[in-house]
């Protein structure tokens, strides 16, 4: 199915070689990186969903991150009723997901531009709202998960290591369908609306309804990276769908590169490794200015916007120019 | 079949992690707000841990003490995403610190069940924890929330005051503190405002509500920061002198260099006050000032107790950590000298101790600094001990 | 008078008050989006900075009025500065591309006062000549400092109408929200005209700041959420629109203020005490977000949006 001539080029070989080592992380890791890593993971999946509606699909939605909590509050709401079936909580919060996305995107689908941008925040602050008044499941402060969620006996979640294994199968899964996705016809419709909408109106495709099925299907992806953060954490407070976490997963997928496969995976690893290593890689260079780490990564950010326009993927590509002519 | 597998990877990956000799140096992490406004609080609790150290010369029943200290941000998530990092990543013997409540009801799953790791928790009380959520793990040196109110509550009864005015941020402790008033005050309660937390800091809406109704006394629960902007608008909305103001944690030692003299007068329930007569606490307050030329508050003495309870169980072990059964025995057995004087722990382990009432007022050299005017409580213990299913 | 009037009239000052602190923030905003079609998220930045320089200043001068005078030509500069080394390269890039640039400078502002003033935050006595309250009527008793800044909200917005309706400025302003081509054929500096109204958004920014400052006190991050808020405001009036956004952000802070001090009794009808006393200020944000939610589905351009 592969063909070996991919191989030589860069961005498949680095895929390759990432997914590799990512399998490998629990054997060598320890207990924190391995969290580390499923935390990667996780917003890695939510990134994926965003980039089906923003890289594909030219939306962007400035309020993803309220499906990661609706899929977490769905976990966190049945599992403190003693509902701990993963069987069950999943779907749940996939399906909650879709149809609070279903209604967002109908709504949001009738304007444009900016206004696109500002509806979808509008949308998320307004579940983000919704969670803090929820007196019953912790308000503001938030619910702790004190189990995480049950697979008859077949997976123990339990486990650091399993959970980390779990969290990669379902990564893998959710590539292969966006993948899917991109190559249908589906697909194409959507990124030819995304260059030009009236084209593809005029040519007797029902643009909004195409649109429209693409947001709802991010919401679900969404909502599963959001069950899963919710195990990962045994925790959920509102805090996940503040207006930041929503910007936090457009850096992501930026940064990484829109509209490509592996971008948000690119994306993510370099957003939460960023994170973690520019304090201590400040702290060895200059001794306590490692505090200061985002008077870099902001600019750096800025850098993204202005010159990078491709993210790491192009950068990748690009690194590969010279010896392909 | 694939699963399986995984499981058996994982069970090997997880044996081979290399057993950690925790017997060369005593490590603590302390999880305390050092970014924003909030870290004012959170370093006077650093200098205080500090101290605390310096005055056993670095050591604890022979062994050399680390402590690594951890920003929460002021938010729930990242204090339990830190202390995480700390029980996995660091393994530290023990986790202290914690300003607030919502912060702690998230972290204390990672630390005291998932880690199986002892907290010493700093300042932090919420009601879950002192009644169906305690835990072998968690000792505080601080209070339950509705202690203090509580004692608030007996104070508004002795002064006579028979219509109140409530309003607390709307978190975790916000709503144990005006619960513990409600708990033991025996007038009418005119109304009730929570605020949003942290990000409401204009109380006009509020305070326009308490000019209206016109009660005898209002009382408030507005910790750190908030506490300056509650006493500049109170004052502002020309309350200050016409309602009398009660408090609890408002009005502080790292607050008062901003609340000046809007604190003149305003009474507030604390369980350590700076000039209780005590030999410990003279010297914990003398050092204090001398090494920082300001008056400790009690987010500090309780940081400063929390490090003399954990080398109390240090010595008596004699260094020896690896049985856990021994080191909360010894913990429980409160083998310290209180800079509060009187202390020792309930079933719960919550602490029984004294509530006092304190007054802001000017000392010998004109700086603003809190007074003892009233022992309210005596041995006084939290409501919630009941529910806790230890004994 | 009647003590439920007076509650209702402190409370409609409030609002005004508030409202009036947002608009100034909304018509900044709302300028450089209409004219360079800029999503600037790093508009609240300003609005921090012009409350630390106003700190500043202030405790540098001993006067409140010097002070905050220098301030604003402070955060003139500033926003100038952040035009010419950031803004520029953005306007022809897509909102994407503004939303992360700008997100970026977020944290980069944000830090670097972190890192210069320390991070426990600063704060700004009200001026002598101010701490006092006023009784308006009798019963109504008012503080000057809040009765000061809906004066100069006002006049703000008096002069914002004058320079956009009156003025040739206010021309090229209307021309380019409509129609950003036609400006150039016209013969304008563009490029000036960006930089002065950027400039001008900046200032506007910088004096909610400082006013807002000792009320709420000079902290981190303190532009973050209002800017949330200035957004909602300039999209429910229809960017570009000051008329627009001056009615948002009057319905907004009325809204927000009768929301917090009224729907708290209104729920307890229904609720438990301490369910009503934590849905209350979350349902008062929300009715905020369903008011922008419902003006777009109905307008989706907001109420005075020229285009889309």
């Amino acid at each position: 199915m592969l063909d070996v001539n991919a191989l030589r080029n860069p961005r498949v070989m680095i895929t390759l070689l990432l997914l590799i080592a990512a399998v490998l992380v629990p054997f060598f890791a320890g207990n924190f990186l391995v969290s580390f890593g499923s935390r990667i993971i996780i917003w890695t999946i939510a990134a994926i969903s965003l980039n089906v509606i923003l890289g594909y699909g030219g939306m962007v939605s400035f309020g993803h991150a309220a499906y990661l909590g609706i899929g977490g509050y769905a976990v966190g709401i049945m599992a403190h009723h003693g509902i701990n079936s993963g069987f069950l909580q999943w779907p749940v919060a996939m399906l909650a997901s879709a149809l609070w996305a279903l209604a967002v995107g109908a709504l949001s689908m009738r304007t444009r531009g900016v206004y696109f941008i500002m509806i979808t925040l509008a949308f998320a602050q307004l579940i983000y709202f919704v969670g803090v008044g929820l007196e019953a499941y912790g308000g503001d402060d938030g619910l702790t998960i004190y189990k995480r969620s049950e697979f008859a006996g077949i997976l123990s979640l339990k486990n650091r290591a399993t959970f980390y294994w779990t969290c990669f199968v379902l990564m893998l899964g959710v590539f292969y369908l966006c993948h899917r996705l991109v190559q249908s016809r589906f697909g194409m419709v959507l990124q030819g609306s995304k260059s030009n909408d009236l084209r593809m109106r005029a040519l007797g495709f029902p643009t909004t309804r195409y649109r429209l099925t693409a947001f709802t299907l991010a919401g679900a992806m969404c909502g599963l990276a959001g069950a899963l953060l919710a195990n990962q954490t045994d925790f959920i407070s509102p805090a996940m769908m503040h207006w930041t976490a929503s910007g936090d997963l457009i850096v992501i997928v930026v940064l990484g590169g829109m509209g490509t496969l592996f971008g948000p995976l690119y994306g993510a690893i370099a957003f939460f490794v960023l994170e973690e290593s520019l304090k201590p890689l400040i702290d060895w260079v200059r001794p306590g200015w490692g505090d200061y780490w985002r008077l870099l990564f902001g600019p750096l950010l800025v850098m993204v916007a202005l010159y990078a326009r491709g993210g790491l993927d192009s950068l990748f590509e690009r690194a590969a120019r010279p010896r392909h002519g | 079949m694939k699963i399986k597998m995984l499981a058996a990877a994982s069970a090997l990956a997880l044996l081979s992690a290399p057993a950690v000799a925790q017997d060369k140096a005593v490590k603590i992490g302390f999880i305390t707000t050092l970014s924003g406004p909030q870290a004012i609080i959170g370093n006077d609790m650093k200098n205080s841990v500090e101290l605390a150290l310096d005055h056993l010369g670095r050591k604890m029943g022979g062994l050399p003490v680390e402590v690594i200290y951890e920003d929460d941000s002021f938010k729930p998530d990242v204090g339990k995403q830190k202390s995480e990092k700390l029980v996995q990543q660091d393994k530290v013997n023990f986790v202290s610190g914690y300003i607030w409540s919502n912060v702690l009801l998230a972290s204390l799953k990672s630390v005291t069940d998932d880690g199986d790791t002892i907290l010493v928790g700093a300042n932090a009380g919420p009601s879950q924890i002192a009644g169906e959520l305690c835990n072998k793990n968690f000792f505080t040196t601080s209070w339950q929330n509705d202690q203090t109110t509580m004692a608030m509550g007996e104070k508004l009864n002795k002064a006579g005051v028979k219509k109140v005015y409530l309003m607390a941020p709307n978190y975790a402790a916000g709503k144990d503190m005006l619960a513990g008033v409600r708990r033991s005050y025996k007038g009418e309660v005119m109304g009730e405002d929570l605020t949003k937390w942290p990000d409401q800091l204009d109380f006009s809406a509020e305070l326009a509500k308490i000019q209206a109704a016109k009660p005898d006394a209002v009382f408030v629960f507005y910790p750190g920061a908030a506490g300056v902007q509650f006493l500049t608008q109170y004052s502002q909305a020309g309350l200050k002198g016409k309602i009398p103001l009660y408090t609890a944690f408002t009005i502080d030692a790292t607050t008062l260099p901003q609340q000046k003299d809007l604190a003149l007068g305003v009474l507030g329930a604390q369980t350590w006050v700076n000039d209780l007569p005590n030999d410990a606490n003279k010297k914990f307050v003398a050092d204090f000032k001398k090494k920082h030329g300001t008056y400790p508050s009690f987010y500090g003495q309780q940081s400063y107790d929390a490090i003399m309870l954990i080398n109390s169980a240090v010595v008596g072990l004699k260094g020896d950590l690896s049985n856990k059964d021994k080191i909360r025995a010894e913990l429980k057995k409160a083998n310290f000298t209180s800079t509060r004087g009187p202390f020792k722990f309930n079933t719960n382990n919550f602490p029984i101790q004294n509530v006092y009432i304190q007054e802001t007022v000017k000392d010998s050299d004109g700086n603003l600094t809190l007074k003892t005017v009233e022992t309210i409580m005596t041995d006084f213990k939290d409501p919630y001990h009941e529910k806790c299913p230890m004994k | 008078m009647d003590p439920q009037l007076t509650l209702y009239l402190i409370q409609a000052l409030n609002g005004l008050q508030l409202g009036l602190l947002m608009f100034l923030l909304a018509a900044g905003l709302t300028l450089t989006f209409g004219i360079m079609d800029l999503v600037n998220l790093a508009h609240g930045s300003l609005y921090m900075m012009g409350a630390y320089f106003a700190a500043t200043f202030i405790s540098l001068t001993d006067s409140f009025l010097l002070g905050a005078l220098l301030a604003l030509i402070a955060s003139l500069v500033l926003g100038i500065a952040v035009e010419v080394i950031v803004m520029r390269r953005l306007y022809r890039r897509d909102h994407l591309d503004h939303v992360l640039a700008t997100f970026g400078l977020i944290l980069f502002f944000n830090e670097l006062v972190r890192a210069f003033w320390g991070p426990a935050g600063l704060t700004i006595a009200v001026p002598s000549w101010l701490a006092h309250s006023v009784q308006l009527m009798p019963g109504v008793i008012y503080s000057a400092y809040r009765l000061a800044i809906i004066a100069v909200g006002l006049l703000v917005a008096l002069f914002l109408a004058w320079l956009v309706t009156r003025t040739r400025t206010g021309m090229w302003i209307r021309a380019g929200a409509s129609n950003r081509t036609m400006i150039g054929a016209l013969g304008v500096n563009v490029q000036l005209l960006f930089t002065l109204v950027f400039g001008l958004g900046s200032v506007l920014a910088a004096l909610a700041g400082l006013m807002a400052a000792p009320i709420v006190t000079v902290q981190i991050g303190m532009g973050d959420n209002i800017l949330i808020l200035a957004f909602v405001i300039i999209v429910i009036g229809g960017i570009g629109s000051i008329k627009g956004a001056f009615i948002a952000a009057m319905t907004v802070g009325m809204i927000d203020t009768f929301g917090r001090a009224f729907l708290p009794e209104l729920l307890k009808l229904f609720l438990s005490n301490s369910a009503a006393s934590t849905a209350a200020p979350a349902l008062s944000s929300m009715m905020i977000y369903l008011l922008m939610a419902g003006i777009l589905v109905w307008r989706p351009t907001g109420l005075f949006g020229a285009r889309s």
